[in-house]
């Protein structure tokens, strides 16, 4: 067998063959040309250590469904992703062709609707999920120290995400998204000195334009994304580095057990 | 470094004792290069970013020229009512780049501006101050209502009611050829002074117009 440590403790690892077990040679040859293949992998990137480090965090006493509203934030926001990228094969961001090209899909394309509509209703999901994740964190006291960097982090994933609400509302283009992105822009304009200037940014000029909806569409596609991704990285970075926080009603203090070390 | 009291910083790489060093050359060739190296690349990063950003940025300083359209022959309006018209200020989007505005001659008796060249037809913006709902015109109650949230304005397009806080933007106006046309939009304060177009929500009285300020996209036509 080669010496590959796969990423996984030594108490999660099959115990050795029994010799009446001897009746699956060829799976093991299988087995054993996929473990050499994910061999020749980790020889040239050591991406195991960096797997098991990921993966095979330990977690506190007390760890409950609550905990994994950060995992579905993170689904939310890759099947907003993949939805996103495929209609973006059907969308056209103009503002003569887009409710058109909108209609079309939903329409005409097969599972268009379906999609578009994972797309939609999956925005909405996302933002409650944002909203439950935040409140365990809150609730459960987990964005103390040494943790106040990824609340940070958080709370500018929170703000940005709801960015990419208020750029998507505005694409099917029907009467709706364009009324709502007057409004939006206007509220957005009431901020004191640099409201009016930033109204301008966002129209990209004084009336909602022939460029508006371009701009919305690249800052929703491209721009967004990009930095949602970047600080999903820091976050789970921060996340598997620093561990998760024992519920608040297990004091560490007073409850030897939380102190004792299972290795 | 810890500093030794009696030791100066050499001045040149050759006091410091560095191998190789000429003398009198105050910076190491190695920090040099390394110098140059991160210099290059942050002028690199900045020959792609700023010029990306620079047109992100650009339409907030583009001026937009409003022309002007006609909207009916003179005999169309009348001083005691107002006729809705369709027009099209932003002609590159489409359906979505028309617009309706109430129209109606000066009334003596109602309006209190000045005449001057460019109201002897009135042009009121369809658009609501409060947060840019279209409004309409109920020529039973002599009102502006807007269905978003309940602003009302009078006759002359101030404020009745509800959450607007400022009266209806206006257009300029003027007579050519018999034909009334609309042209560039500017905004009043509650005592019907004419303003640069503000967005909605955004008060011009007292100190508002310069917590509001004009941008440079629009402006008011220079005189009126």
């Amino acid at each position: 067998m080669p010496k590959l440590k796969l990423p996984v403790p030594s108490n999660f690892k099959a115990p050795p063959k029994r010799p009446s077990e001897n009746g699956h040679e060829e799976r093991g040859k299988l087995a054993e040309k996929g473990v050499s293949a994910i061999d020749w992998i980790d020889e040239r990137t050591a991406l195991s250590g960096g797997a098991r480090w990921l993966m095979f965090r330990k977690i506190p006493r007390g760890t409950n469904w609550f905990y994994t509203l950060g995992s579905a934030t993170l689904f939310a926001f890759l099947s907003q992703a993949v939805t996103g990228v495929f209609l973006a094969m059907y969308y056209d961001p103009n503002a003569t062709g887009a409710y058109e090209s909108i209609r079309y899909l939903t329409n005409e394309v097969f599972m268009g609707e379906f999609v578009r509509g994972m797309h939609k209703w999956g925005s909405t999901v996302m933002v409650i999920l944002i909203f439950l994740h935040m409140g365990r964190t809150f609730f459960y006291g987990a964005y103390k120290y040494p943790r106040e960097m990824n609340w940070v982090i958080g709370v500018a994933l929170l703000i940005l995400t709801l960015f990419m609400s208020f750029t998507g509302y505005l694409l099917p283009f029907d009467q709706r998204s364009y009324w709502a992105t007057i409004v939006g822009v206007a509220i957005n304009g009431t901020g004191p000195l640099v409201g009016p200037y930033l109204s301008d940014f966002m129209r990209a000029g004084p009336e909602f334009g022939a460029t508006t909806l371009p701009r919305f569409y690249a800052i929703h596609m491209l721009l967004l994304p990009g930095i949602i991704a970047a600080l999903i990285g820091a976050h789970l970075y921060l996340v598997a580095r620093q561990g998760t926080t024992a519920p608040p009603w297990l004091k560490a203090d007073k409850d030897p057990d939380l102190r004792r070390d299972e290795a | 470094m810890p500093e030794h009291p009696e030791k100066k910083t050499p001045k040149t790489t050759a006091e410091a004792g560095i191998p190789g060093a000429y003398d009198g050359e105050t910076v190491t060739r190695r920090r040099f290069m390394t110098g140059t190296a991160h210099g290059a690349g942050a002028v690199a990063m900045a020959a792609i970013t700023v010029p990306s950003i620079a047109i992100g940025v650009a339409p907030v300083f583009d001026k937009v020229e409003q022309g002007w359209q006609a909207v009916g022959p003179t005999t169309d309006f009348s001083a005691d009512t107002y006729v809705p018209k369709t027009f099209t200020p932003t002609p590159e989007v489409g359906e979505v780049g028309k617009s309706t505005v109430y129209v109606r001659k000066y009334n003596d008796q109602i309006d209190t501006e000045p005449r001057d060249e460019y109201n002897t037809f009135i042009a009121i913006s369809t658009r609501c101050m409060h947060l840019g709902c279209p409004v309409r015109y109920v020529s039973a109650s002599e009102r502006f209502i807007c269905p978003c949230h309940g602003g009302v304005y009078d006759k002359e397009g101030k404020v009745g009611g509800g959450p607007p806080v400022r009266p209806l933007d206006r257009f300029y106006t003027r007579v050519r050829d018999g034909l009334v046309e609309i042209g560039p939009r500017f905004s009043l304060n509650s005592e019907m002074q004419r303003f640069s177009p503000r967005d909605p929500g955004q008060p011009i009285d007292g100190i508002g117009q310069y917590i509001y300020p004009a941008r440079p996209t629009v402006r008011k036509l220079p005189g009126s």
